[in-house]
């Protein structure tokens, strides 16, 4: 099953190789990882989705808790939380079907962010489901080229990552 | 007054209270040796990177201080890799330096430079790479604070030349700021609780104890909760010394090669008290059938340990000896149990180890018994890897902490003489026996230069089978007596001995093994290395063939 980790790490070179190396040697398996500053800029956040079972999990947050720069790690699987990932699709895109594509553009809230002799570029962000869905979609328009940030997740109320802990003050 | 960058570190050793430091020079690190030069610290020049590692290494474990070794960029770098995965696998506390390139030449594939940082990510407790001669303070502070504490282990600091020669003014660090980093203490009072109500219940508890009941220097709390409830307790090839062999609860070590009553008593018992160990293959051999009455008590100080290997239903997290005196606060007395002790005496009588004593060619495991008697049960013993090592834990009766030194979970050959060295230098006033096989003491035979040059009486026992004897050993066990690539000659040991200035001995004879040892134990100024022949096809037994049970124990 899926779960969704966020990660709070000391923004130092390396720590992506650390937890990136963690994951290959022990063999668990990243469906996707995003990592980027946050609001203070001593620390970098991750968002790893892990697709594992409930053991290994456990395995995976403590390996992670153990790296020295690894300030906090949560499993927000099961919480409230908003995700999000920003996909961008190059489809073909003769006039033929811009049309049809701009519709299905329209239901998902995406965007056509270029346009080429014969393509088009559609960016769209969302959660797995409607990411998963707006790909669906867009399949029988050919798609060339796909990119995709991974998931990030930010968890809702007044709950923070860092938890009551004064550690990231 | 400002200060170069290597004056800087070794400043940051001494206020660190290092006095010891084993290493070998080179290029990149000809401004620390230079400040070397001047300093108190006293450095052993070594004769291999991988021996500066494996002294550092058996340094810590005989003292318990941390130990500190020093490499040249690029291949003295890389020569300390092993050594560095040896100490991460036993959770020995060390601080590695490395030279590296200078900052502006980092990535060009300048000469010698290895990305040792790099390497070294999945070996080490945590790693650097200082780029700013401000931050070496408070690096080194760092380093020696992650090695020590929680579950200790190997830290390394790769230090570029430009940052070792770039003068500031030493600045104090402060103590270790490191928010990721808070180990754990005391145990949960709750826990305690739970455990000491689950050992009040049962009936049939062992414990096992690991390295970290020696790491932690909780061999009294274990021997205390012990003798409280009269519980039996058996060991990890790495928990050796924890608790007194001779005591009448010890039941030696379990697992593959473990005493056949420490065996049957895990395989029996209901309530099974891990303490500081991790449950290594070598320890369970099969997992899903290790225990397979038991309730499992773990104590660990590193959280990622419970529920690795096997599922946990006590989980008691911190610092080992803290939480054995916990509990023993917990535990009202009274709780000694009858029947099952009387029941593991009986195994003990029935089912000792036991080898050929009347035989007329040397048995390996006479050789150790021997080693045991001459010393008076006083020595450091530090070995290499295979049956030479097995021998050496089954036959020596450990009754002290840190007189084991072995390599338990990366099975390093060409740890034992290195080690020994180490050993020897942190505690000066003991015998230090290294138990040697003739393949093993090849790997890092050239630190006997070393061992000379330092005047340092150590002694090494090779069981000489000329084989690489634990291969053969499965070799005929496992793969029909095929014998592929495992026979092994060796130099005249007497010739190698002197050549390098120590002390060669060879002997035979079952009844010259005594003479022998007693001769070198007048030594004093110099190593001495005994060719012990031993019977070429001596096997270790008991074993329980790896993935097998009790059941496919191999007795005899
Ligand atoms: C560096 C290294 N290489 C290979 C091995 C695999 N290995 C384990 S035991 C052993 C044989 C050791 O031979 P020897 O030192 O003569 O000891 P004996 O088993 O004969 O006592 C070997 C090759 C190892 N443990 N370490
Ligand atoms: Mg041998």
């Amino acid at each position: 099953m899926f779960r969704t980790l966020t990660v709070l790490v000391e923004n130092n070179p390396g720590v992506l190789t650390r937890v990136a190396s963690l994951f290959s040697r022990r063999g668990y398996n990243i469906d996707s990882l995003a990592v980027g500053q946050t609001e203070n800029p001593t620390i970098s956040r991750m968002t790893i989705v892990v697709e594992e079972d409930d053991k290994v999990i456990e395995q995976v947050t403590k390996q992670l808790d153990k790296l020295v720069d690894v300030i906090k790690v949560n499993d927000i699987t099961d919480e409230e939380y908003v995700g999000r990932e920003l996909i961008l699709i190059k489809t073909d895109g003769d006039p033929s079907v811009r049309g049809e594509i701009m519709q299905i553009v329209e239901i998902f809230r995406a965007r056509i962010v270029d346009i080429g002799q014969s393509s088009l570029i559609i960016e769209a962000t969302g959660d797995e489901g409607k990411i998963r869905a707006i790909i669906e979609a867009l399949k029988p328009f050919h798609i060339r080229e796909l990119v995709r940030t991974g998931k990030i997740a930010i968890q809702r109320g007044s709950r923070s990552a860092a938890g009551k802990s004064k550690a990231t003050e | 007054m400002k200060q170069k960058g290597a004056q800087i570190l070794t400043k940051c050793l001494e206020e660190e209270n290092v006095d010891t430091i084993f290493g070998y020079p080179g290029g990149a690190v000809l401004d620390i040796y230079d400040a070397l030069y001047d300093s108190p610290l006293k450095h052993y020049l070594v004769r291999h990177e991988q021996g500066a590692a494996h002294a550092a290494d058996g340094y810590a474990r005989a003292t318990g201080k941390p130990g500190v070794c020093i490499a040249t960029s690029g291949p003295g770098a890389t020569n300390l890799v092993t050594g560095l995965a040896n100490a991460y696998m036993d959770s020995v506390p060390l601080v590695a330096f490395t030279g590296q390139v200078a900052t502006d030449m980092l990535g060009r594939d300048s000469f010698q430079e290895a990305d040792i940082y790099g390497i070294t990510l999945p070996i080490t407790k945590h790693n650097y790479l200082v780029k700013s001669v401000s931050e070496l303070p408070r690096v080194i502070r760092e380093s020696f604070y992650l090695a020590t504490t929680g579950r200790p282990g190997p830290v390394l600091i790769d230090l570029p030349k430009d940052v070792c020669q770039k003068r500031v003014a030493l600045s104090h660090p402060q103590s270790p700021q490191l928010r990721g980093y808070c180990p754990v203490q005391e145990g949960a009072s709750r826990m305690i609780g739970e455990a000491a109500a689950a050992i009040a219940a049962s009936k049939k508890p062992v414990i096992c104890a690991g390295g970290g009941a020696i790491i932690s220097g909780g061999s009294e709390a274990l021997r205390e909760l012990a003798e409280l409830c009269a519980i039996p307790v058996a060991t990890t090839l790495m928990g050796k010394g924890a608790f007194p062999e001779n005591h009448p609860l010890a039941l030696g070590m379990i697992g593959m090669h473990g005493t056949r009553y420490a065996n049957y008593a895990v395989n029996e018992c209901d309530l099974l008290i891990a303490v500081g160990a991790r449950f290594s293959d070598r320890v369970t051999v099969k997992v899903e059938a290790f225990a397979p009455e038991a309730r499992i008590i773990h104590l660990d100080i590193d959280p990622a340990e419970i529920g690795k290997n096997v599922p946990v239903d006590i989980p008691l997290i911190g610092d080992v000896r803290l939480v054995l005196e916990q509990l023993c606060r917990q535990i009202q007395g009274g709780n000694e149990k009858e029947e099952w002790p009387a029941r593991i005496r009986a195994w003990k009588e029935k089912y000792p180890l036991k080898y050929d004593r009347k035989s007329e060619t040397i048995k390996p495991q006479f050789v150790v018994e021997q080693i045991d008697e001459a010393t008076g049960g006083k020595a450091i013993i530090t070995t290499e890897v295979g049956q030479n090592q097995m021998w050496a834990a089954q036959f020596f009766t450990f009754t002290r902490p840190r007189t084991f030194i072995t390599s338990g979970g990366l099975g390093t050959m060409g740890f034992g003489l290195p080690a020994a060295i180490g050993a020897q230098i942190g505690r000066p006033g003991e015998t230090v026996f290294n138990i040697a096989g003739d393949g093993s003491i090849q790997m890092n035979i050239q630190e006997l230069a070393t061992a000379v040059d330092y005047r340092l009486p150590l002694k090494i026992a090779v069981l000489n089978n000329s084989y690489l004897g634990m291969v053969r050993q499965w070799q005929d066990i496992f793969y029909e007596g095929r014998l592929a690539y495992t026979e092994i000659g060796g130099p005249d040991y007497i010739k190698l001995a002197e050549a390098y200035g120590a002390v060669g001995m060879r002997v035979t004879k079952p009844a010259e093994v005594r003479r022998a040892l007693d001769e070198a134990m007048q030594i004093k100024d110099r190593p001495v290395l005994i060719d012990f022949i031993v019977d070429r096809k001596e096997n270790v037994l008991p074993m329980i063939p790896p993935g097998g049970t009790i059941k496919k124990m191999l007795k005899e």
